[in-house]
């Protein structure tokens, strides 16, 4: 395929350069967090129960006496400080003292010498239960009779968010169809390839303990470890390892572990790390919510949407984690970008034994756009529409009103730029019709969905062969950028320019592996006209720049982006006001900043090197070294009434889905996804595809083939043998196209990537296999069970594969 | 027991206990911590490296079992200060990201291309399907693989 071409007036924006921690990446030198090892170290081994919700009697270690493999078994009463915590609410405990609420509770930590014993010893310890009911449906929470998960909180309500808009008893009154639909989305796991590790190690001096891992967000793990021991935040110190991974799971998780591990290491005045399998990696971490999703639209014969009742239901799981700021997103956007008049939705998310649910890449978006982008196509069946032209009739324009009522302005409203240009670049319209014709349904654009199985009868022969058909379907959505109205938005970023005119960098924000230190360097390199491999980026460390809030809500680009820009062109600012005085200038309006130089532009011949003006900047004194800082505009929200400004800009995107599936044996194979996102200012081009192929490839494992499920809260799938990823030959063809939507925020108005590639992708696959079967599947994932029985089967045994 | 075997060009002895892992020698023993660890039964391809010239997982080989073998890290794939043209291309093409199965992919794409000089793309998707990647999606992975064959074939 040809590479589409960024046209601009930038020398090192947009272009590819090589990724900043490419070579230690590519020779194995890159320091993960298991990598790191340390004089005297020990190991901390968890101990769980076998049960999902139960009152601890008694926890008898007398076996574990005099053993010469332990070191010590560090329980809740060693714990100085906060004995639960939580970004919200502070409801979940470092070590369950009194009960367990959810199968990957941990009631203590073994520590000694030899993990290999640890693991051993851990069955030696005996804990008295007392077995309580298993709450392990939402659907049965907020029943007045239903178990209370925390009784402390008198019910099992996480979080409600209203949304009202006009009036929509009316509307459906006003309407000429109706159509009402209920959609559901499965548990997942992040799946990052390493898992959780980390090591606390006794500090010295005025600094308590220095903690260094795999981390997600080092503030927030800061915080935590902090709480927990009782210190002020500037007696811990929390090092990012090279991150293998994350998609917003190693943050509560790598939290609590850090906290674990914190605490033995003081008490033993030795490092102790912390190192999971894959297995309990599974069983304790947070997961993406699933989902319930009740649809009622009204529309008129047109197509045109006139009211839209929602009613979402997220398993928020044993602790409320992120749940509420999750749910809020879907409350933001469950009517996806479309103008309707009347809106009436309630979020709800509920406790429940299942496994916790937390943040994970699409943070409460994937499953609401499931649900609209399936809706939209049903829709328009009715009106005898293709799909674009109903998103084309209802989709946001420049100056829309969304459904909190925040006019969309400020920024370049680009849904119908993206639309169209995924509609063209995938020959969508004709593919649309060729196919729908080719699965046998009826004419026009008018198709029915049967609703009997695709099972075949007991003699017919099957030749899978005659049973391929092709399908093509489109999805297309808005995404609030950053944190919005969930909190405090700023980030930090720290330039130092040394005097042979390299330069140090370092944001406030993480590298979770998106490329983000790579993005912040081609700013920088930008800005100062030089080469990217001239700067440095620094460690990330907790002790050295301002805290800049969590790496999350596809913001670093955005705030990090905008605060090193800033740090820059203040030092920029110098430098010019420098030469101005040395060239005995007017101005420097006329002064480039370009190829290792400073040219004078109105006179080619004045020129000097980047290193040779900053030797005479540190002659004459002048610092060259400051924190850049980035604030996002106040947003507001009404939680009574779901009404307010959520985000302060948005970005866009539109995928295509073409899919061959075999409507005889379930298998879907996709051949090709187009991807059109408007990120605003692309700025680094590698990283902005491979955000596009890896978002794509996640969205199309939640839509066919990853599930976690659960038996009384147990998880079944705890390794890769069961919980299936998509590989190398799962995917056909991905073809990446960015539009460039005007913004004023961030660097040069660069925005969001990461999470809308992957919130679209789902819902493009299921209206592709919907052309493709004349049947419209309301159930994640579109497995092979669920294409040929529209149901999920389950292993009779929890005991199979890799469990022991 | 004492096993004698080739490491990264190296000739290597060592005393091992009969059940330590090949993944655990290379890491605990000879600190070459490049190679990693994500699932521990075979499945996601992190622990990848050249046994006798064939792509292996070494979390599913004892060291006992590296007895007379040559094997190659991804520590042994930089030559004279020289990077591989695969980890070459990995820079070029964007083929990282996190980077935990970069070791693992880059040793799966070096055994195929011990055994086959222009591989196709399906072959090269073949190849490297053991090694899960969560981040990339495997496209820009698999530009690399190819891009490296061809130029491999041109400098022989």
């Amino acid at each position: 395929m040809k590479k589409q071409q960024l046209h601009n007036n930038f020398n090192v924006v947009g272009k590819p350069a090589i990724r900043q921690d490419g070579y230690s990446k590519v020779t194995g030198k890159a320091k993960y967090a298991d990598d790191y090892r340390f004089d005297g170290e020990l190991y901390g081994v968890m101990i769980r129960t076998k049960a999902s919700h139960a009152l601890i009697k008694k926890i008898d270690y007398s076996e574990l006496n005099e053993n010469r493999f332990i070191k010590a078994i560090i329980t809740a009463d060693d714990i100085p400080g906060s004995k639960k915590v939580g970004p919200i609410k502070q409801d979940q405990p470092i070590f369950c003292a009194d009960k367990i609420v959810t199968p990957g509770d941990v009631v203590a930590m073994l520590v000694g010498e030899d993990v290999k014993e640890l693991r051993k010893l851990t069955e030696l310890v005996k804990i008295d239960l007392e077995e309580l009911p298993v709450l392990d449906d939402p659907q049965k929470a907020l029943e007045n009779d239903s178990i209370l998960i925390h009784p402390d909180f008198k019910t099992n309500l996480i979080t409600h968010y209203p949304l009202r808009k006009g009036n929509v008893e009316k509307g459906f009154k006003q309407c000429d169809e109706i159509i009402e639909q209920t959609y559901t989305t499965q548990l997942i796991e992040h799946a990052y390839i390493e898992p959780e590790c980390v090591t606390a190690i006794p500090g010295e001096g005025n600094l308590k303990v220095k903690i260094i891992g795999s981390i997600q967000n080092p503030f927030t793990t800061r915080k935590v470890v902090a709480s927990v021991l009782g210190y002020g935040l500037n007696e811990v110190e929390i090092i990012q390892a090279e991150l293998g991974g994350s998609f917003g799971g190693k943050d509560d998780t790598m939290n609590i572990l850090s906290a674990r591990a914190a605490i033995a290491a003081l008490k033993l005045n030795r490092p102790v790390k912390i190192k999971y399998e894959r297995e309990e990696s599974i069983i304790e971490s947070y997961k993406r919510h699933p989902y319930i999703l009740k649809y009622k639209v009204g529309f008129n014969k047109d197509g045109k949407l006139k009211a839209m009742k929602i009613d979402l239901l997220a398993d928020g799981g044993a602790y409320s984690s992120m749940s509420s700021f999750v749910t809020w997103r879907s409350v933001v956007q469950a009517t996806g970008p479309y103008e309707i008049k009347n809106v009436h939705t309630d979020v709800r998310v509920v406790y429940t034994n299942n496994p916790y649910t937390g943040a994970m890449r699409g943070f409460g978006s994937p499953q609401p756009i499931f649900a609209i982008e399936s809706l939209m196509d049903e829709i328009a069946v009715k009106v005898s529409k293709t799909p674009f032209e109903i998103r084309k009739l209802n989709g946001f324009k420049q100056g829309s009103l969304t459904a909190s009522g925040q006019k969309l302005t400020g920024h370049e409203v680009t849904l119908h730029k993206v639309l169209k240009k995924a509609v063209e670049v995938s020959s969508f319209d004709s593919k649309w019709n060729d196919y729908k014709k080719a699965s046998g349904k009826k004419e026009g654009a008018k198709q029915s969905y049967i609703n009997d199985s695709l099972i075949l009868n007991k003699n017919d022969f099957i030749n899978p062969d005659q049973f391929w058909r092709k399908g093509i379907g489109l999805a297309l959505s808005y995404r609030g950028c950053s944190l919005g109205a969930e909190g405090i938005d700023a980030a930090a970023s720290y330039v130092s320019i040394q005097p042979d005119g390299t330069v140090y960098l370092l944001s406030g924000l993480a590298e979770n592996g998106q490329g983000m230190k790579t993005t912040f360097s081609i700013i920088a390199a930008e800005i100062f006209g030089i080469s990217p491999d001239k700067i440095v980026y620094l460690e990330q460390n907790t002790s050295r720049i301002p805290d800049s809030g969590p790496t999350v809500a596809s913001r670093a680009t955005l705030m990090g982006g905008g605060a090193t820009k800033n740090a820059c062109e203040e030092l920029k600012k110098r430098l010019i006001k420098l030469l101005v005085t040395i060239w005995k200038l007017k101005s420097g309006k006329d002064l480039v900043f370009v190829n290792n130089e400073i040219i004078l532009r109105s006179k080619k011949s004045k020129r000097i090197e980047f290193g040779e003006l900053i030797k005479q900047a540190y002659q004459q004194g002048i610092n060259l070294a400051t924190v850049g800082w980035y604030a996002g505009p106040k947003v507001h929200w009404e939680e009574e009434t779901g009404h307010g400004s959520a985000y302060f800009t948005y970005v866009y995107g539109c995928q295509v889905a073409e899919v061959t599936v075999n409507i005889g044996t379930g298998e879907v194979y996709v051949n090709n996804i187009w991807a059109v996102h408007d990120a605003g200012k692309v700025i680094n081009i590698l990283g902005a595809e491979g955000q596009v192929y890896g978002g794509l490839t996640q969205g199309a494992g939640y839509a066919l083939w990853e599930k976690i499920s659960t038996h009384n809260g147990k998880i079944r799938e705890n390794n890769f043998d069961q919980f299936l990823i998509p590989t190398s030959k799962d995917i056909d063809a991905i073809h990446p196209y960015f539009i460039e939507g005007k913004e004023k925020y961030g660097a040069w108005g660069g925005k969001s990537l990461g999470e809308p590639t992957l919130e679209l992708t789902a819902a493009a696959i299921a209206n592709a296999i919907c052309i493709a079967t004349g049947q419209r599947f309301y159930n994640l994932p579109i497995n092979i069970e669920e294409m040929l029985l529209r149901r999920k089967l389950y292993p009779e045994s929890l005991t199979r594969g890799s469990t022991s | 027991m004492k096993i004698n075997f080739t490491l990264n060009s190296q000739n290597v002895s060592i005393e091992i206990e009969p059940n330590l892992r090949l993944l655990d020698l290379l890491r605990d023993r000879f600190n070459l911590t490049g190679t990693k660890e994500g699932c521990s039964i075979g499945e996601c391809g992190a622990c990848t490296v050249i046994m006798n010239s064939k792509a292996v997982n070494s979390c599913l080989i004892l060291a006992g079992q590296c007895n007379g073998a040559e094997i190659i890290t991804i520590e042994g794939m930089e030559s004279d200060g020289k990077l591989h043209p695969l980890q070459e291309n990995f820079l070029k093409s964007g083929a990282i990201q996190c980077g935990f199965c970069t070791p693992g992919m880059i040793m799966s794409a070096y055994a195929l291309l011990i055994e086959k000089k222009n591989p196709t793309d399906e072959e090269i998707k073949e190849a490297i399907a053991g090694n899960l990647c969560r981040c990339t999606g495997y496209k820009q992975i698999i530009d690399a693989v190819s891009q490296s064959a061809k130029e491999i074939k041109i400098n022989t």
